[in-house]
């Protein structure tokens, strides 16, 4: 039987497609969330974190080496875990509210 | 000099809510007529959120990339002879399933999304449902493209939307729909938008793609992804439309949980036809079905989600403990459903082989050896002694799920579950509590099911034979039915791949 669920700790996640351009990405996220976990599976990368998760225009475009806008993470971007807290110009934030 | 960028937020506000209007010689409760009558209660349809800000603009040009780079692969998979480079064309009946399952339901969801998109009262939540909208639509298009590439070589797959409107399996994805788009606005966007797209569809689509994925079939892969990117803008549409009409008014609170309770069920028993899917129709596995549900539903909903919707007094579904509970047996009991009914089917099934009965074992530990692996050994004997075991009765239906009666008491595996009930002077069945729980609270709904073991004694199926009803089905026997060692299909997979062969065909 399954045990009690209160014992573990709630996760944020997004799930990524696992291409060429999801590379640098997926380093800045590594990069601006060090707790995160990441996990391989067929064609995907689930990355999923017990704080926020945030998405940095900035590191993004270091990694990628060119201009990002926040938009492009459409692209990428396969399902999540948490509440879309902010996605503006600069960044986008997952976490549960409450 | 270039006129500076607006922000996301100020193109949000200019190019989406701001080109709505206040009618004046109307009465808005005219323009808008169908979003009362739930006793929903909204006060300020301003307060409505969209995370994705979208704008006309952005969405194009967005969509169209995902369209280019989809479609380069479909070319490059067609002209690349692809579908050879499969594990196995067994591998094939999971896409038979998805199309005439499936697909069919996007377009519903195209046409429904497209209604609510001319009648919420808000600007935000109606751009957000136009979107969604023209999204189905391209899912249900490129599901299309990208699987007819099989109907040129494979059975099965002719004629899914006729298939879709009569056989009996495809009545279980149809009256889910169907039950979704003749309620409400507001218990449409509870059961797709959050129960489904946001509960419950990575259940259905990540598997399905890694599965594509780790067999060989970049198509469907690529369109898999494709559709999932919008799926995650759609996922955020039934959160916030949930957190919406919960901080609206406290009277919807009961309303929404009820609702909630409904269509956790309705689409966990949808995606039990996954779970066979992925357990079973998948000759290289990715996860089981058990460890997907821990991982999509328990872990992330039950652990992540539901502490999030208590703070609005919404607690997780009704019968979810038996949900739960069925992780064990889900797959086996359905897949073992499609297998003796597979004569009456649109796609191939067989007994698993060796191998995949060893994973199974591994993945179910609980449940496999003791209760699935003699059933299968059994029928395996059965199939080696020319005896292929295909029922010919046909089975009592739920009510409600139109699933045939095969789920097990809930902790023991060795019972089958049958429930009852009684609705003017005639009794009605269902496979479990969270069925009946459903048909109890609106029985003038259910009593209307289109069930197809009913229609077939009601003479409206093309006759009384099984020749008659596959006819009327658009099912050729021998061809897109059956055993799958005995099938066409796997008679062409293995001459394909037989020794070298000079020049094409």
């Amino acid at each position: 039987m399954t045990e009690p669920a209160k014992t573990r700790v709630r996760l944020v996640g997004v799930d990524l497609q696992d291409s060429e351009e999801s590379r640098a990405l997926i380093e800045a996220i590594e990069e601006d969330n060090p707790e995160a976990n990441l996990r391989r599976m067929p064609g995907l990368v689930k990355i999923q974190s017990p704080h926020p998760l945030e998405i940095r225009r900035e590191t993004v475009e270091r990694h990628m080496g060119r201009e990002w806008e926040t938009h492009e993470f459409q692209m990428a971007i396969v399902s999540y875990a948490g509440n879309i807290d902010e996605w503006d110009d600069d960044r986008i934030v997952i976490k549960w509210q409450h | 000099m270039a006129k500076p960028k607006l922000s996301m937020r100020d193109r949000y506000r200019l190019l989406t809510r701001d080109l709505d209007w206040t009618p004046t010689y109307v009465d808005p409760r005219n323009v808008y007529p169908y979003t009362r009558y739930e006793g929903i209660k909204i006060h300020d349809w301003d307060a409505w959120e969209d995370p994705f800000r979208l704008t006309i603009d952005s969405y194009s040009k967005y969509q169209a990339e995902k369209d280019k780079k989809l479609y380069a692969v479909i070319d490059g998979f067609a002209q690349g002879q692809g579908h050879l480079s499969l594990t196995d064309a067994r591998y094939i009946n999971s896409l038979k399933l998805f199309l005439q399952g499936v697909t069919p339901l996007e377009y519903a969801a195209h046409r429904h999304f497209g209604y609510l998109a001319r009648h919420l009262d808000g600007p935000g939540a109606r751009f957000a449902s136009l979107c969604q909208s023209i999204d189905e639509l391209r899912h249900c298009q490129t599901e299309i493209h990208t699987i007819s590439q099989y109907n040129k070589y494979y059975g099965g797959l002719h004629d899914f939307g006729k298939m879709h409107d009569r056989v009996w399996y495809l009545s279980v994805p149809k009256s889910f729909f169907d039950d979704g788009i003749s309620a409400g606005p507001f218990e449409f966007l509870t059961a797709i938008s959050f129960s489904f797209e946001y509960m419950l569809t990575n259940l259905l689509f990540v598997p399905f793609m890694s599965g594509a994925s780790f067999n060989g079939d970049l198509a469907t892969m690529t369109f898999g992804f494709s559709a999932q990117s919008d799926e995650s803008r759609h996922m955020t549409l039934g959160l916030e439309v949930l957190k919406f009409i919960l901080e609206q008014d406290e009277g919807n609170v009961p309303i929404v949980q009820d609702w909630v309770d409904k269509w956790f069920w309705r689409g966990y028993r949808l995606l039990g036809l996954v779970s066979a899917m992925m357990d079973y129709m998948l000759p290289r596995k990715i996860m089981s079905w058990k460890e997907a549900f821990e991982l999509y539903f328990e872990q992330q909903m039950l652990e992540g989600l539901f502490p999030d919707l208590e703070y609005y007094g919404i607690r997780p579904p009704r019968h979810l403990d038996q949900a739960i509970a069925e992780k064990d047996t889900l797959s086996h009991q359905i897949y073992w459903i499609l297998y003796s009914f597979s004569h009456a089917a649109s796609f191939n099934t067989t007994v698993p082989n060796t191998e995949e009965l060893d994973w199974m074992s591994q993945a179910y530990p609980d449940t496999f050896d003791r209760h699935y692996r003699p059933l299968w050994e059994k029928a395996r004997a059965m199939q080696e002694s020319g005896n292929r075991l295909f029922v010919r009765g046909l089975p009592t239906l739920c009510q409600v799920c139109q699933i045939p009666l095969g789920f097990s008491e809930p902790g023991d595996p060795a019972t089958i579950s049958v429930r009852t009930s009684h609705f003017r002077q005639e009794r009605f069945n269902f496979c479990s509590d969270g069925c009946k729980w459903i048909f109890d609270r609106e029985p003038e709904k259910y009593v209307q099911a289109w069930l197809p073991v009913h229609q077939i004694y009601q003479g409206n199926c093309g006759g009384a034979s099984v020749p008659e009803v596959l006819n009327w089905y658009g099912i050729e026997d021998g061809v897109d039915n059956g055993e799958y060692l005995a099938s066409r299909d796997k008679r062409a997979w293995d001459e394909w791949h037989a020794a070298s062969v000079v020049g094409g065909r």
